[in-house]
């Protein structure tokens, strides 16, 4: 016969050894098909970008716990290290060191340890480095250098490709539906969106499958519940279907939507983290479908071609009124009234 | 000394925009460069001054429940006349503090003080304190704008009036691209996020002493 030994104390009684840092370092791996096929298509340069903002966001990390006087040793708990690698995974991937470094700064000292560290943070720190480094640098922020295959690339896109200094760069599918629709709609494909091989843009964007497997690992394990990601995505997809039906020819149909930019891995591994998103069930569909519509409306309508990261930030500040708000009655907590 | 010290503690003590918080508005808004924090400091340093004299002499004639009105009829006088000097003489800086001059009107560190001090203190400490809290603001100001310069545009405007321009280039666009957020609202936060940050960590290392 098994035989157990209770601890004597307050619930709860059976711990399953899940910690902060176990997962963290989950999310880290479900990333990693997404930058293993960001590592094929763009070759060393996206290792480079993901090694400094992993490494410099670690130190940053040490470096503002040793300034408020903690142990420093908490800068290896793993959150530091995701944040670092998310904030890299949604660069550019010929952006030059200096800015990444500085990403890196913004997303752990501004955006973390200044308003107390792991679980005090309002916004998620990853998006307001990468946000800050877009408004900061539009330019290098905006340059995209195209993935290994250039000829393909180049069909994919149909589009004129410029030659900046020694690389070649192209629009992502976004940006090219942004400024002329009509022209380069008809040569993007689904399925390149789907795989992303030989599309432009962040390195952990590009692949929808790659996400996809990492989302739904999260999903099998537990991390993550589905309601952001699914109530977020179907969202974008309702409304995107709507556009397309409505106007063919300048709206793009929702399985673009869905696969180009970074919807994916904003709604996966972004919009769901623990620290800056609703608890509640209920509060996490609102928050979804919120992601959602703004993500959307910047998309069809808005000035920049991308609205995700703008999108959650937006909506990591309703996250303490979704919190009070959405709290769910326990079961039997309703006064019966008596049959008079 | 109490002289000394009502003119002294609006530089570090009792710096309005670094432990008042008051007069956010203007910190934040017009600190685009260093030369227009510091036109913008010392538009409301003139007014401050001014008002803070006018105040502490007729404080005993205005009744007590009129008193915010009276002060802000004294307050609109001044920052008329300062808007008018500043359209006539340097027209390229009031065109870029723009709507922020009319605005001083209801600066929060005038009526502040209206009410905090100079209704009831006399003159001379009036004085002296308006003095003291405007170049604090001022210099607050200029080192918000020259941070935010620097950082966003890679120059340093020390001084601009007609065609005098006195600008220091830190360092060359092409070879720095200069973070453009510097420039806009959210670099604004961030700066005086810091400065507050920087000063309480002076204040905490002068009090271990």
């Amino acid at each position: 016969m098994e035989t157990r030994t209770f601890k004597v104390s307050y619930s709860p009684h059976i711990h399953n050894g899940s910690s902060t840092s176990k997962l963290m370092w989950n999310v880290t791996l479900a990333l990693l098909p997404a930058a293993v096929i960001s590592v094929y298509a763009f070759g060393l340069n996206s290792v480079r970008v993901l090694f400094l903002s992993t490494f410099f966001a670690i130190f940053f990390e040490a470096l503002a716990l040793l300034m408020r006087n903690r142990n420093w040793k908490q800068c290896f708990d793993g959150s530091a290290a995701l944040t670092g690698f998310l904030l890299g995974l949604t660069l550019p991937p010929g952006v030059s060191n200096g800015i990444i470094i500085l990403g890196s700064f913004v997303a752990i000292i501004v955006a973390k340890q200044v308003f107390g560290g792991l679980g005090s943070n309002p916004f998620n720190p990853a998006l307001t480095g990468r946000v800050f480094l877009l408004i900061a640098f539009p330019v290098p922020m905006t340059t995209w250098p195209l993935p290994r295959g250039i000829e393909q690339a180049k069909q994919f896109m149909g589009l004129a490709t410029t030659k900046v200094t020694d690389a070649v760069t192209a629009a992502t599918p976004l940006a090219a539906i942004k400024e002329h629709a009509e022209k380069a709609l008809p040569n993007i494909s689904t399925s390149d969106l789907f795989f992303g091989l030989h599309t432009p843009g962040s390195i952990g964007e590009i692949s929808a499958i790659a996400l996809l497997v990492g989302g739904i690992y999260l999903l099998v394990r537990k991390i993550i519940t589905w309601h952001i990601p699914v109530s977020a995505i179907l969202t974008v997809f309702v409304i995107a279907m709507i556009t397309h039906f409505i106007n063919p020819a300048k709206y793009p149909h929702p399985f673009f939507h869905l696969f180009a930019g970074g919807l994916i891995i904003g709604a996966f591994f972004m919009a769901t983290d623990y620290v800056t998103a609703p608890i509640w069930p209920m509060g996490k569909i609102i928050f979804g479908i919120g992601v959602g519509l703004l993500t959307i409306i910047i998309r069809l309508w808005g000035g920049y071609p991308e609205g995700i990261s703008f999108a959650i930030l937006i909506m990591n500040a309703t996250t303490p009124l979704l919190d009070k708000y959405t709290v769910p009655s326990p079961f039997g907590s309703k006064t019966m009234r008596r049959p008079s | 000394m109490r002289a000394f010290k009502e003119f002294s503690k609006g530089f570090w003590r009792e710096n309005p925009s670094l432990v008042l918080l008051l007069g956010m508005c203007p910190t934040l808004a017009v600190t685009t460069s260093a030369f227009n924090g510091l036109g913008m400091g010392l538009a409301t340093t003139a007014v401050l001054i001014g008002s803070n004299i006018i105040i502490s002499l007729i404080a005993g004639f205005i009744p007590k429940k009129v008193r915010i009105p009276a002060y802000i009829v004294v307050i609109a006088t001044l920052v008329t006349l300062v808007d008018m000097f500043m359209a006539a003489y340097s027209p390229d800086l009031h065109s870029a503090l723009g709507l922020f001059i009319p605005l001083i009107v209801v600066n929060c560190i005038i009526l502040g003080r209206a009410e905090a001090f100079a209704s009831r203190n006399n003159v001379i400490y009036s004085f002296l304190d308006g003095i003291g809290m405007g170049i604090g603001f001022a210099v607050t100001l200029f080192i918000v704008g020259s941070v935010r310069e620097v950082l966003g545009n890679g120059t340093l405007t020390v001084f601009q009036y007609k065609e005098t321009i006195i600008q220091y280039v830190i360092y060359h666009k092409e070879a720095v691209s200069p973070a453009l957020v510097f420039i806009l609202a959210p670099g604004a936060f961030i700066t005086l996020g810091f400065l507050l940050a920087l000063k309480n960590y002076i204040d905490n290392l002068l009090k271990a002493k």
